[in-house]
């Protein structure tokens, strides 16, 4: 998958061929393209930005402009196999809601995030005593889109309290994948795949 | 492929049989006026079937016989443009119940004199069911895409749902399902107006050579408005005076905003027939595309209108649109998700109100030529 964004890279290497999924904040569509392209995966989008809809709908894809937190409830149970929301959920403004609802919709969801515990951002607070601006969180903390920093380890946390469970966990630096003992403070980003797994 | 000629080439097809209407009647001898733009391909599946609006017609290029101006959509279908004819087989028929050529109630009856108000009451349907005798005619067997706007997007919808197997893709811009109340009510006020112009005089206006002018532009103005924001009125023209400096104290056009309407109003009578106005708007008010698959009983689902339809969808709103808001577009794209479609929906911002599909939104040129050049 050549091209994309490495937690993209990720999830697309990781798609069964075939499937139908449901990219949640799909942006300009380059995840869905891929899967469409590369995997004859049956893919449908939902992005904010109306310039985002515009640029999937010339690249051919299939995308309804929407918010994460308020129109994922018109999609039906268990509509798709997959529901991916890469670098959305700290954009939203109640992740733990929008995850429930990515895991009635998709019988598996890969989640995306930059991890707020990256050991640049833990510098940042330490030693300036400010919110960081790095390579992975550019924007200036009063006009990012995030406004729902997590980490890692937060994340493992809500997992466990929503009782879903993690099929797979990759977590990146750069475009390079780490080990998971340090991914807490190495991680740039890191990607899990969940399901819900009865009684599990 | 040899280049397409971007000569617009106009003409009119005479049904051979007659054309069985929604109200339970069959009409004889209805004509079709429609315009062509760009080359059929050999394969005869380039082509573009284009659905007007309410006051449009054919003339999607080509100069209106009547005002002498430009197509109504000359900005975006031509050569190398937004809808390429250097490509795509355009074709844009007047609607039935039209005054352009198309059979309307100014046509002759079987007996000669004008149908008046003995004209069947059509519906959206009917006029999709003359167009689709249109392709059949033509040899096409399915189009690449419908495109309309407005009342042309309830067209494309219905053409969608009744004849699924016709189209490989459908683009909806500024529409609806099903008309609300409240765009019924404004219509209304319109067909009221000319009703109660005496020179309507039931209909039976044509020998006198005079008709329910009056009556036809007040219509004409209730119904602009509700293609304006009102962002985009006060912007154009605030409390602005009309070629004169003071209040006149009288009920002459003092404000610019009146003086517009005026003329808008009186500009419309010269290429528009009343009764014809009559028929499409009540045409417009019976839509309601769940009803209409499900036979008439009121208790269809909209998704179960399209649940034959291996199409493409492509909605599109404005955010000033307030005749045929976001939501309406919204609700057809929940139906077509809920039925498993490949469908697209977005709300573009754009100053003009329902107009904007006809102005430089140039966003909007960015999605219809994304979505037909697939």
């Amino acid at each position: 998958m050549n091209g994309l964004r490495p937690d993209l890279a990720v999830i697309a290497a990781n798609i069964a061929p075939g499937s139908r999924v449901l990219d949640v904040g799909c942006g300009d569509g380059a995840l869905m393209a891929a899967l469409r392209d590369q995997r004859q995966v049956d893919a449908r989008g939902m992005e904010l930005d109306p310039m985002g809809v515009a640029e999937c709908v010339a690249r051919g894809l299939s995308v309804i402009q929407g918010d994460a937190d308020a129109d994922l409830a018109d999609y039906p149970d268990a509509a798709f196999d997959y529901a991916v929301l890469s670098q959305t959920l700290q954009t939203t403004k109640r992740p733990d809601k929008v995850l429930g609802e990515l895991l009635r919709i998709g019988r598996k969801a890969f989640v995306s995030f930059p991890n707020f515990a990256h050991w640049q951002v833990r510098a940042s607070l330490l030693w300036h005593g400010r919110m960081p601006v790095t390579r992975l969180l550019p924007v200036a903390w009063y006009e990012t889109p995030n406004i729902h920093h997590v980490t890692v380890s937060d994340f493992r946390d809500l997992v466990r309290a929503e009782g879903l469970t993690v099929e797979g966990a990759w977590f990146l630096s750069g475009d390079r994948r780490i080990g998971d003992a340090a991914a807490s403070w190495r991680a740039e980003h890191a990607v899990f795949l969940l399901t819900r797994q009865p009684g599990a | 492929m040899a280049a397409a000629d971007p000569t617009p080439v106009n003409d009119t097809l005479v049904l051979s049989a007659p054309l069985p209407l929604d109200g339970g009647q069959s009409l004889p001898g209805v004509a079709v006026a429609y315009e062509t733009i760009g080359t059929l391909n050999a394969e005869r599946s380039n082509a573009v079937l284009l659905f007007h609006a309410l006051t449009m017609d054919q003339h999607v290029v080509s100069l209106h016989p009547k005002t002498g101006k430009p197509g109504w959509w000359s900005k975006s279908v031509g050569p190398a443009k937004v809808i390429d004819t250097d490509r795509f087989f355009v074709i844009c028929a007047n609607v039935l119940g039209g005054c352009m050529g198309s059979t309307g109630p100014a046509s002759p009856a079987p007996d000669g004199q004008p149908w008046a108000m003995r004209f069947p009451v059509i519906t959206i349907r009917d006029m999709v069911r003359a167009q689709v005798a249109l392709l059949d005619a033509l040899g096409i067997e399915q189009v690449h895409a419908v495109i309309g706007g407005s009342m042309g997007g309830m067209q494309a919808l219905s053409f969608a749902a009744n004849w699924p197997e016709r189209t490989r893709a459908a683009l909806v811009i500024a529409s609806t399902a099903r008309h609300s109340a409240q765009n019924i009510a404004f219509h209304e006020v319109g067909r009221q107006a000319i009703m109660a112009d005496p020179k309507w005089n039931g209909g039976d206006y044509y020998r006198t050579g005079k008709g329910p002018e009056n009556g036809l532009a007040v219509a004409r103005m209730a119904a602009h408005i509700t293609y304006l924001s009102e962002e985009g009125m006060h912007e154009k023209f605030g409390r602005k005076l009309q070629d004169r400096t003071e209040k006149t104290f009288g009920f002459d056009a003092d404000f610019q905003v009146e003086s517009y309407l005026r003329h808008q109003g009186l500009s419309f009578t010269d290429r528009f027939d009343a009764n014809s106005y009559l028929y499409i708007t009540r045409a417009m008010d019976y839509f309601d595309l769940a009803e209409e698959v499900s036979g008439g009983d009121g208790g269809g689902r909209l998704a179960d209108a399209f649940r034959a339809s291996t199409a493409r969808f492509c909605l599109v709103s404005f955010d000033t649109d307030w005749l045929y808001p976001t939501a309406e577009s919204r609700t057809i794209a929940h139906a077509l998700n809920a039925s498993g479609a490949p469908v697209s929906f977005v709300e573009l911002s754009a100053p003009f109100g329902h107009d904007s599909f006809l102005l430089d939104v140039p966003a909007l040129d960015r999605v219809i030529a994304g979505f037909l050049n697939q």
